[in-house]
């Protein structure tokens, strides 16, 4: 069973409704108590990161994570959810995040290398590239998913499944042992989406059992 | 990189779909959820819903419409029309929808884009203008009610505003050319390209697969919207984006 952590931070609804599609069961939830009884988690997130890390930290949901992770339960954090397993943001003056895998978070230049200005948000259906083998992208042979962001997650390569090219190489699916993330949105991503949705529901019930 | 962005869009009113030329004139086009379906298959990128419903009951409807598509479908999508308050928004996107556009409340009160973009982000918050060419002037125009008020923006000068007032992205219809089917405003799109550094959905007068490759290539704007030659069959999704890759633009 996977518990979808509400923190009033965005799009639950299509989300679960692409689980419901799928048969994965799953379950919303901000209370921790109820939480305790989910195999693994999906922190979605639409908004700014420091209120997010605020509510996280005031309701306790923080610490409880840091459980979870540290008890090797799978996590995917989706969007601005991706972006809190980092170690800090410069969204709205620097934030420490959640600090489950390297990396920091830094808003899109809007300018290239060469001077040339281009558009922030990344908003739109953007090729991912395979840079990593890992079970998340099994059923993931090419395509494009939906993203829309402005910030954008510097990391170490050993974390990246799979990037996209946005101006410059954009972490697309994150991982590092049960610890997921993706910054576009698969449950808004078509069959692609669909498809990593499924696997990341397939990798729960196999660790489960 | 990005791909462009093909987007039908639905005008809703009481819960069923319908089309105005020039404002005017509706027409039934049928079941929001059914459209909806049709084009996701057919390879839409986006999905825009614009609430012209004019009762209470109307507005009600368009929620339960919201949770219909997104619970239905895996494509983003926009809702417009009767967007007024920070509650409005909340409840258009707890029901499963993407991003708000907004129009005339944002032109009574531009902090009202401010203050959606500080609570819900600005990656939610579409603008969408109305503009209309005044030969005295020699610019464009912002409308507001659907059409009917003359605004004292100019839409240039009100596209600035609304990217700097925290808008994320930019709805731009052209009175002038929609109904007409003779293509997409470029010189509008240019103008406003120029300023701004936000993604641009131009809207108003496809009539061709080739209109959204000139919208994309010369008006250089991220994606294009159109309705009644989607709804009417006269070109498909697949047919654009086939004319797009041709001419060197990327799709998905």
């Amino acid at each position: 069973m996977i518990g979808i952590i509400d923190y009033d931070m965005g799009n639950l609804y299509s989300v679960s409704k692409a689980l419901e599609r799928l048969e994965i069961p799953y379950f919303i939830s901000k209370n921790i108590d109820e939480l305790m009884e989910a195999d693994a988690y999906i922190l979605p997130g639409v908004g700014a990161f420091p209120d997010a890390m605020k509510t996280l930290q005031e309701t306790g949901l923080q610490a409880f994570l840091d459980t979870k992770v540290y008890q090797k339960k799978p996590l995917l954090g989706i969007c601005l959810g991706m972006q809190l397993l980092f170690e800090s943001s410069e969204e709205y003056g620097q934030t420490r995040g959640l600090a489950y895998l390297p990396g920091t978070v830094e808003r899109f230049s809007g300018n290239t290398l060469n001077g040339d200005a281009y558009k922030v948000p990344h908003m739109g259906w953007n090729e991912l590239v395979v840079k990593k083998k890992a079970p998340i992208i099994q059923l993931f042979t090419n395509g494009h998913v939906y993203f829309v962001h402005s910030y954008v997650v510097r990391t170490d390569s050993s974390v990246v499944v799979a990037e996209s090219n946005y101006h410059q190489a954009v972490p697309a699916i994150v991982q590092e042992g049960m610890i997921y993330g993706m910054q576009f949105h698969p449950e808004k991503s078509g069959d692609v989406g669909m498809n990593l949705l499924k696997q990341y529901g397939q990798l729960v019930k196999e660790r489960k059992v | 990189m990005l791909t462009k962005r093909i987007i039908p869009c639905l005008d809703v009113k009481e819960g069923r779909v319908v089309k105005g030329t020039q404002f005017l004139s509706l027409k039934d086009a049928g079941d929001p959820l059914e459209l909806a379906l049709f084009y996701n298959e057919q390879g839409a990128d986006e999905l825009v819903f614009l609430d012209i419903s004019a009762s209470h009951e109307g507005r009600e409807i368009i929620v339960d419409v919201v949770k219909e598509v997104a619970g239905s479908l895996a494509i983003p999508f926009t809702v417009g029309g009767g967007i007024y308050s920070i509650e409005d928004i909340r409840r258009i996107l707890r029901a499963g929808a993407d991003k708000v556009s907004m129009n005339t409340a944002a032109l009574m009160r531009p902090d009202f884009i401010k203050e959606s973009a500080r609570v819900f982000g600005s990656q939610c918050i579409v603008v969408a203008i109305d503009a209309k060419y005044d030969p005295v002037r020699n610019d464009w125009r912002v409308y507001t009610h659907g059409g009917r008020k003359e605004t004292s923006w100019s839409a240039v000068d009100w596209a600035r505003e609304a990217e700097r007032l925290g808008a994320g992205e930019l709805l731009v219809t052209s009175m002038d050319h929609d109904g007409e089917k003779k293509g997409f405003n470029i010189p509008l799109l240019k103008a406003i390209d120029e300023v701004i550094s936000i993604p641009v959905i131009a809207s108003g007068g496809a009539g061709a697969t080739h209109h959204f490759t000139e919208a994309f290539n010369e008006g250089k704007a991220d994606a294009a919207l159109a309705a009644s030659i989607f709804h009417y069959k006269e070109t498909s999704i697949e047919e654009v984006k086939y004319d797009v890759k041709e001419k060197g633009g990327l799709v998905r």
